[in-house]
């Protein structure tokens, strides 16, 4: 029964979301929404069980000075900080109004901490990419020249050189063979793979439907 | 020409230039006071365009009701003639003769609109008027209306069937739903079904038992969205089957994750899992914990995880957005193997660029039977590539058909 229940839902969710989306008339329409807002309902009291289970990990890590328990203790402050002033020092209901302390510590803490670690990505890229584009075989090489071509050919000095410097024809300009390079081969691959993307979810979608792949209800 | 003549022609035409502009302003002194008021007046006065023909209201076709579509030809003055048209409103009343209230609007060259506020049931007429306005000086606008002829009658409905869609996309799912099924029955029968192997995949056992080796752990990212996302559930089964194998080797396993619900449905998987190898004992709820939902906190606390506690394998199995390159790159720094799948085609060349195998697309769906070995999983897999085939043959016949002129069959596949 345990099993069961959980299935019999998935399956009569599934067919209902795939009725649907052929039948535009009410109620049906609304059968997405209507999931929709259980879904968000359940996700609203399940963070509780998230951040509990955070809140008791990080006491714990404190409490028996556990391997690098100090990082542990600023997230218990950090929570209790934000819960604490959310709560009892901005103005209530009001908490996400600008002026509020609540907010403060949002544009102030959250924000720039936030900022820091995606302006970190623009390094990652970097070095992603000199990892990559190292012509270490045939594959390789055939990357690093399209990554030249499409570099050189979206910033003003790629056309320069070959539209002003070397006279060459129209379609030897940097700027038309990247732009070749990412409306074609790169659309085509692009395209092949959300088709595969497409099939494979409904591949997975009717095996779970169908009660199939079950590892997820923990039912192998 | 000759070099002397050329000055005498410059001058002779300077002469006259000036000679005219003197001419225009003595004339316009001659003009009367009232005239001159009268030209203000009208330079500040919009001139209304000729109004719309042919307006036609129906009923907006594969929809749940409600809404009714209005059409209409372009005002002469739209994009020809005055060219003067700022907009067009759109009117609805219930008789031609009552009152007609607004209900949409359009700006010009646009030729239709939605009234997505009608009562299904009940009679409409509309009209379309269109407009034209100039700003006076004060920064007021003042407007020209056109109103165009009444529309024919007409009251929405609601469908029950999306015609479109069932004529365009059900053949397919039916094709695939088919042929996903046959080879799943084929496979229940015994039959034996090839399916091609996946690097990535293979070495899921190697890097499981790289980290029992080395002592070290072995981290699992389910991705950073909720279980209403497919490749969090793709992430999630394939977390079941290398838990097991994780159970089997003694490798320990952490999965840090980004959703209480994830956290929930995880922890159960993984529970299982080591109860089907006989290890309920080596199972710690803790195996699976809550992080944080935040985007780059959930980054941050994983790469202090990496850089801390250097794990030996590295998992990255459903969606990701821009948090992967971070986590991919702070995974290759440490030196861990790492296995990466997602269906987010933006994703894709970062974990290329940074992981030692990447599950692309399909892939990550394909990994949960790929890893099973259950006949009934592979016999879906195999359904997969049936219609991949088909697709296939479509694209390919598609682009010869186009090439040639005779038709164009992408048409076939638009729903509107």
């Amino acid at each position: 029964m345990k099993r069961r229940i959980p299935l019999a839902i998935t399956a009569v969710v599934g067919i209902v979301y795939i009725f649907q989306y052929f039948v535009p008339h009410e109620p049906v329409s609304r059968f997405s929404d209507w999931f929709s807002d259980w879904f968000g309902i359940i996700t609203a009291f399940a963070i509780w069980l998230g951040a509990l289970n955070l809140m008791k990990l990080s006491l714990l890590k404190v409490s028996q000075r556990k391997k690098d328990w100090g990082y542990a203790l600023v997230t218990i402050i950090g929570f209790a900080t934000v819960m604490i002033v959310g709560l009892f020092f901005s103005r209530g209901a009001s908490f996400q109004e600008p002026g509020t302390n609540f907010m403060y510590l949002y544009d102030n803490v959250y924000n720039p901490l936030s900022s820091t670690m995606f302006a970190i990505l623009a390094f990652f890229v970097a070095s992603a990419s000199y990892r990559a584009f190292r012509a270490r075989n045939k594959e390789a090489t055939m990357l690093l020249l399209a990554a030249f071509f499409v570099m050189l050919g979206r910033v003003p000095v790629g056309d320069l050189i070959t539209r002003e410097w070397l006279s060459l024809p129209h379609w030897l300009w940097l700027s038309n063979w990247a732009d070749w390079v990412m409306n074609i081969p790169n659309t085509a691959g692009q395209r092949a793979i959300m088709i595969g993307i497409a099939l494979g979810i409904m591949s997975t979608s009717l095996r779970i439907i169908l009660g199939i792949e079950r590892t997820f209800i923990s039912g192998e | 020409m000759s070099r002397k003549t050329l000055p005498i022609i410059i001058i002779l035409a300077m002469a006259i230039t000036a000679g005219a502009a003197f001419a225009q302003i003595d004339t316009t002194a001659e003009i009367p006071d009232s005239t001159i008021a009268v030209t203000a007046v009208s330079q500040r006065l919009p001139i209304a365009p000729a109004p719309v023909s042919s307006v036609t209201a129906k009923d907006t076709p594969n929809d749940a009701g409600k809404s009714i579509t209005i059409n209409w030809d372009l005002s002469p003055d739209d994009l020809g003639g005055r060219k003067n048209v700022a907009k067009y409103i759109v009117l609805r009343g219930t008789s031609p003769t009552g009152t007609f209230d607004t209900v949409g609007s359009a700006t010009a060259g646009m030729h239709s609109v939605s009234d997505a506020q009608a009562v299904d049931g009940v009679d409409y007429v509309y009209k379309v008027v269109a407009i034209s306005s100039v700003l006076t000086p004060e920064g007021d606008e003042i407007f020209a209306p056109a109103e165009s002829g009444l529309s024919n009658v007409v009251h929405s409905s609601g469908q029950w069937f999306h015609l479109v869609r069932m004529a365009r996309i059900f053949p397919w799912v039916l094709v695939i739903g088919i042929a996903v099924l046959f080879f799943i029955n084929a496979a229940k029968k015994g039959k034996k079904l090839y399916v091609r192997p996946i690097a990535g995949l293979v070495e899921v056992e190697q890097a499981v038992g790289r980290a029992t080796e080395m002592g070290r752990k072995l981290v699992y990212v389910p991705g950073t969205q909720d279980m209403d996302n497919v490749q969090t559930l793709a992430g999630v089964t394939i977390l079941g089957r290398i838990a097991k194998l994780a159970a089997e080797y003694d490798a320990q396993i952490d999965v840090p994750v980004s959703r209480s619900l994830v956290m929930v449905t995880a922890r159960e998987v993984v529970k299982e899992a080591y109860l089907n190898v006989g290890r309920p004992d080596a199972f710690n709820e803790d195996i699976v914990r809550y992080i944080t939902d935040d985007q780059f906190g959930y980054a941050a606390a994983l790469d202090g995880l990496f850089v801390r506690e250097k794990p030996a394998t590295i998992f990255y199995m459903g969606a990701f957005y821009a948090e992967s390159l971070i986590l991919a790159e702070t995974g290759n720094t440490i030196g861990a193997i790492q296995i990466a799948g997602t269906a987010m085609p933006a994703q894709l060349p970062f974990f290329v660029a940074a992981c030692d195998y990447t599950l692309i697309g399909e892939e990550l769906f394909a990994a949960s039977a790929y890893l099973s070995s259950e006949a009934k999983l592979l016999g879906s897999l195999k359904g997969q590539d049936v219609a991949k085939v088909l697709m296939l043959i479509v694209a390919v016949v598609g682009v010869i058909l186009a090439t040639f002129n005779v038709i164009n069959i992408a048409d076939w596949f638009k729903i509107g």
